[in-house]
């Protein structure tokens, strides 16, 4: 979230796309009903299924699962068509004003640069124009010239017209139409919305361009960094947050900078190329905080490997894993199933071992069959759970081979159990979706052998140590070199672990304002990123995170209600990544002087010496004008044209991989351009021929993603897995609510109780009428009985979004049936 | 059951319930915003926590509601409606359960003496003890709401927390609210809030919102704000409720003549002489509760 759950009480109005929050999040969302209650605030839920959160919103108005952009667009061209958009905040805050240079060009759902072999763009040809003379950036501030983002953005977005938006999203035109003038009434100084989205955006492989149109159109409307606003991600698990932050994928480290690359060479050249570079030399230049990237690389390295880290060595960059391959979950799965990686251009040997914490391999990743298979491959396999998951007993084909898993005899995987804590058997935060880092305090032990995941993960480590002690091995220096040093080295205390995160200074550092002054003596716990050095002199696990854990204790404890500024911002309630900020790109909720654009609401203000109000994001005492709003990009400002995604600088409607209709913009062009499809065997992909409904998967309040489906009293209230029919499609197929229904995929089949509901309906897509269908995802065979249910991923593609490698599990193809009744799920 | 710390204000068969003018207890009220509930059965799981209720069997019928009706194990319980207004759809969410009249069909109907009361501050309670099991209260009640336990043939239903609420906490389910669609008060102040928003809704467009506080049963403990309030079949309320003439005939025309009321309470206690043999009745100045744990002392 750019914003946080208790400033929704702040919008005029809420946006819900590609989310539920009254079904997924319904403590958060109380803040949606405050607002509602308190400001009458209108709630507006887009969504393919009639929901929990339609049920309470204002406006609801249904879409075809996986058209979001094109909704998206609409909205934006009737903001400018109707000049219901924040001008000034546009000027000031977006780079509407920007140049772009002359190669970019979009053609036939093809962005400049397409390289059609290696399905990849080459992102130069959408880059910022240079001004010749100054080589700053060119800027037109009247937004007249032909290649400013603004002019490029108005031509892309002008083919999104209702009647389109109509024929691609399958909404009524009227309702399309209600839906944009309340978002749009949000697009001046007086009014403000927020953006609420989940898994519903983030699970398309056009996901990402999803989230980048809500971003979009909140810079538009002039939204981002003001109370009340912003594009507001509801994180699916208590501690996701965290663990994106705490380098949760492959490509990024602690704090989201970059995992080293091979032609990285060393530390020098990794900062030299990794942080971004501004053009920008003049008035309302870009303070470019990633200028401090190596301050905040240095001294994780500190973190990582302690005394062995020295500026001679790199401090230990060298020991770091250099990753050249796509290492996200679909292709360690492919790896792990083909028998071989080939992601960095050679050839290496697949996973033989897996370690799953936490997780649920064979419930989460799309394409079951494929799953099973995979995990057959292995050698070995570590579970670490409260419960003996479908991951654990995958070899069980008793259980599975109604998923294709193969016969129990042919697998030779060895399988480790591990019993772990729960969440309410251990110490330590959660970092919610507000990126508040909240201690949470142990409520009992863990039951018999179950130990803290810092303790199993602790004692492999120690373990692994005194072999690499004993016989050596590959890369021994990133083993042995790593700074373990905890009162407890085989159960680290989290508090140690927290001081380790957020940081301290190893020798004094002194005064930038006055050198013979000491601001934090050697040993002492920083009390934030920016007093971090990239000399050595610092140590900190996460940038982000620092701040958390300063001299006057675990802030993250920090339980102090008083909230002076009735905003909800409550600063002394635990922390708030980065810096304590509650709301980010705050300075952008201020005018040109400075002055907040609605002073009932203000975000931060300029009071003639320094930024008051919320942790300001700028520097605290730069005079308004001095720097762009924001920080971190280096243009210094909000992007309405975003020349570093994969797939493209501006969002554009492409059907979903499994494609239920052509794609009328351009037929040629019918699917994301690059996102890759895989090609073993086991991955089929349906056509719109064989499987013309589009189906889409969920979850439920009453439970918790794989996990609580063991709770008997959950399953009290959510007895079982239920298909949810349209009324008519399941009259058509003579399905009946409550009897039995089959759905089939190009990967299988599942049957269940079939929920007959008018809350599902069928669209009318450019003249022709698409069905769609749902299932909740909660089930498996290691359920009790009684409430067992199929896996939901079983029917899933193989597909993803190709920024960040998440499946499209929201939009996939399938055929419907009556069901027989004999239980089935089976290839 | 918890009767000591509250007056009755009336009691079934009349036996007890006297207004001694001693205590000034306001009356209480739970209030439903069904404009605000999301449905998310909190409120149903907390019920049975707090009052220690078994598991209830259940399967997937093609519903989002966990079971047909209230049970004399299951207290409260969300009832999801799809329906089709003029314009558009709604998916209407309602937590049914007790209402707690002020008028109780149920206590009306009851033959046994002290089975059901009311007390000063609303509450309509049970007292097992004195329960006969003769099911005529399911007959008193426009809800549908009172139902038998298997076994023990004992009726129950919500007591609105009245063990929470004489201590000064909120119902359980009300503690348990995500949304704040579930409040709990002093009624008239809660009707004050009810009015409130019930104009927001009205200058929303829906000009027919209402509170339902029926008058027919002297209105209700749970007061229940309706988008709809033309239409309160729709959220699974009856239009006018009424106690059943039959029932309100017993109670205020027949009943006030000593002598048949004498003859009913006979009845009521050969009942329950039939169903559980001869049985002092318990002391009210001495612990009703835990006579196991005494024993064992």
């Amino acid at each position: 979230m750019t914003n946080g759950w208790v400033d929704i009480k702040n919008a005029d109005v809420v946006l819900v796309m590609g989310g539920n929050p009254a079904e997924n999040h319904p403590c958060g969302f109380k803040w949606a009903i405050e607002a509602k209650k308190t400001r009458n605030a209108k709630i507006v839920s887009v969504d393919p299924r009639f929901t929990r959160t339609s049920a309470v919103a204002d406006i609801y108005a249904p879409i075809r699962p996986g058209t979001d952009i094109a909704f998206l667009n609409g909205i934006m061209r009737h903001a400018v068509a109707t000049g219901r958009f924040h001008e000034e905040y546009v000027k000031i805050h977006t780079n509407a004003p920007y140049i772009i240079s002359e190669k970019f060009s979009f053609n036939e759902g093809l962005f400049a640069g397409y390289n059609a072999e290696k399905q990849e763009y080459d992102k130069t040809q959408w880059a910022y124009e240079a001004d010749p003379k100054t080589k700053a950036y060119s800027v037109d501030h009247t937004l007249q010239h032909p290649r400013c983002v603004f002019q490029l953005f108005k031509k892309h977005i002008d083919r999104y017209t209702p009647e389109m938006v109509e024929k691609i999203c399958g909404t009524p035109k009227d309702q399309f139409l209600k839906v944009a003038d309340m978002v749009t009434s949000t697009g001046n100084a007086k009014r403000v919305g927020t953006v609420l989205y989940a898994l519903g955006w983030t699970q398309h492989s056009v996901g990402v361009q999803m989230i980048r149109g809500a971003a979009m159109l909140q810079l538009l409307l002039g939204n981002v960094g003001r109370p009340g606003g912003g594009v507001n991600a509801l994180r699916g698990h208590s501690n996701i947050q965290g663990a994106t932050d705490m380098a949760g994928t492959f490509e990024i480290l602690p704090g989201y900078l970059q995992t080293p690359r091979a032609e990285l060479v060393d530390l020098k050249t990794y900062l030299e190329k990794v942080p971004p570079k501004t053009l920008n030399d003049e008035a309302w230049a870009s303070m470019n905080y990633w200028q401090n990237y190596p301050k905040f690389m240095v001294s994780l390295l500190k973190a990582m490997y302690g005394k062995a880290a020295t500026k001679e060595n790199d401090f230990g960059y060298e020991w770091l894993p250099k990753v050249d391959g796509n290492y996200s979950w679909m292709y360690i799965y492919d790896d792990m199933y083909r028998g071989s990686s080939t992601r960095a251009g050679g050839t290496e040997p697949a996973p033989e071992g897996f370690i799953t914490f936490g997780m649920n391999p064979v419930g989460i990743g799309p394409n079951t069959p494929k799953t099973l298979a995979a995990l057959a491959k292995l050698k070995w396999l570590v579970v670490g759970e409260n419960y003996e998951i479908e991951t654990a007993t995958f070899w069980d084909s008793k259980k599975t081979e109604k998923y294709g898993g193969l016969p129990s005899a042919q697998i030779q995987t060895e399988v480790y159990q591990l019993p772990c804590a729960g969440f309410a058997e251990k110490d330590g935060t959660f970092t919610n979706s507000a990126r508040w880092l909240q201690w949470k305090w142990k409520a009992v032990d863990p039951p018999g052998n179950a130990k803290t995941d810092q303790e199993v993960l602790a004692r492999i480590f120690l373990a692994v140590r005194d072999l690499y002690k004993a016989e050596g091995g590959a890369l021994p220096e990133a083993v042995l070199n790593a700074s373990w040093a905890y009162t407890n080295p085989a159960s680290p205390d989290l508090g140690e672990v927290l001081k380790e995160t957020s940081g301290k200074a190893l020798a004094d550092i002194p005064d930038p304002k006055d050198p013979t002054k000491i601001l934090v003596k050697a040993g002492e716990q920083l009390s934030g990123f920016g007093q971090l050095q990239a000399d050595g002199s610092t140590m900190c696990g996460n940038w982000l995170h620092s701040g958390v854990y300063t001299q006057a204790g675990n802030i993250a404890q920090k339980r102090d209600n008083a909230d002076p500024t009735g905003l909800g911002m409550f600063h002394n309630w635990s922390f708030a990544w980065p810096a304590n900020r509650r709301v980010m790109y705050n300075r952008a909720s201020a005018d040109a002087e400075g002055k907040p654009w609605d002073p009932t609401r203000p975000g931060i203000s300029w009071n003639g010496e320094k930024w008051v109000g919320d942790v300001p994001d700028m520097k605290p005492d730069a005079p308004p004008g001095q720097f762009g709003a924001f920080i971190m990009n280096a243009e210094g400002v909000g992007r309405i044209f975003a020349p570093a995604l994969a797939d493209g600088p501006m969002p554009e409607h492409y059907e979903a991989i499994e494609a239920a209709t052509d794609n009328i913009l351009h037929p040629k062009v019918t699917s994301n351009p690059v996102s890759k499809k895989f090609k073993s065997d086991k991955d089929l992909y349906g056509k719109k021929e064989d499987f013309p409904i589009i189906c889409t998967t969920y979850r439920l309040t009453e439970l918790y993603h794989y996990w609580t489906e063991h709770t008997a009293a959950l399953n009290q209230l959510q007895p079982g897995f239920f298909i949810e029919i349209p009324e008519a499609l399941a009259k058509e197929k003579g399905i009946e609510n409550g009897g039995r229904a089959k759905v089939t995929s190009a990967r299988g089949s599942i049957e269940g109780v079939a929920m007959v509901t008018k809350r599902l309906r069928g669209l009318m897509v450019d003249g022709k009428p698409l069905w769609h269908i749902g299932f909740p995802i909660h089930w498996g065979y290691q359920d009790d009985p009684k409430h067992a249910g199929p896996l939901a991923n079983f029917l899933t593609p193989t597909a993803m979004d190709p920024n960040t490698w998440t499946p499209e599990f929201k939009t996939f193809l399938v055929k419907l049936e009556k069901g027989s009744g004999d239980g089935t799920p089976r290839t | 059951m918890a009767l000591q710390g509250l007056e009755i204000r009336q009691s079934s068969a009349g036996l007890r319930g006297t207004h001694t003018g001693i205590r000034n207890l306001p009356i209480v009220s739970k209030y439903i915003d069904t404009t605000i509930c999301i449905g998310c059965k909190a409120c149903e799981v907390a019920c049975q926590e707090w009052n220690d209720l078994p598991l209830a069997q259940t399967e997937q019928v093609g519903t989002y509601q966990t079971m047909p009706e209230t049970q004399s194990n299951y207290w409260n319980l969300i009832k999801f409606r799809e329906v089709e207004p003029v314009e558009g759809f709604a998916w209407l969410m309602r937590k049914d359960q007790c209402m707690h009249c002020s008028d109780p069909g149920c206590l009306a109907a009851c033959p046994a003496p002290g089975a059901i009361v009311q007390y000063q501050n609303g509450i309509v309670d049970v007292d097992p003890e004195r329960c006969i099991g003769c099911g005529l209260c399911e007959s008193g009640c426009p809800f549908d709401i009172p139902r038998y336990t298997v076994g023990s043939n004992k009726m129950a239903k919500c007591t609105l927390c009245v063990d929470r609420v004489e201590v000064g906490l909120e119902p359980a389910c009300v503690k348990a609210c995500p949304t704040g669609c579930l409040q709990f008060g002093d009624k008239s102040a809660l009707l004050e809030m009810a009015a409130h928003r019930v104009g927001q809704l009205k200058a929303d467009g829906f000009v027919n919102a209402s509170v339902y506080d029926p008058p027919g049963v002297g209105g209700t403990g749970v007061i229940t704000i309706l988008k709809h309030g033309d239409h309160p079949e729709w959220y699974g309320l009856p239009k006018d409720p009424h106690v059943p003439t039959a029932v309100s005939f017993w109670k205020k025309i027949l009943h006030p003549i000593g002598f048949i009321s004498m003859a009913a309470v006979l009845v009521g206690l050969a009942g329950h002489f039939m169903a559980f043999g001869p049985k002092k009745p318990k002391d009210f100045s001495g612990d009703t509760g835990d006579n196991k744990k005494d024993g064992a002392a």
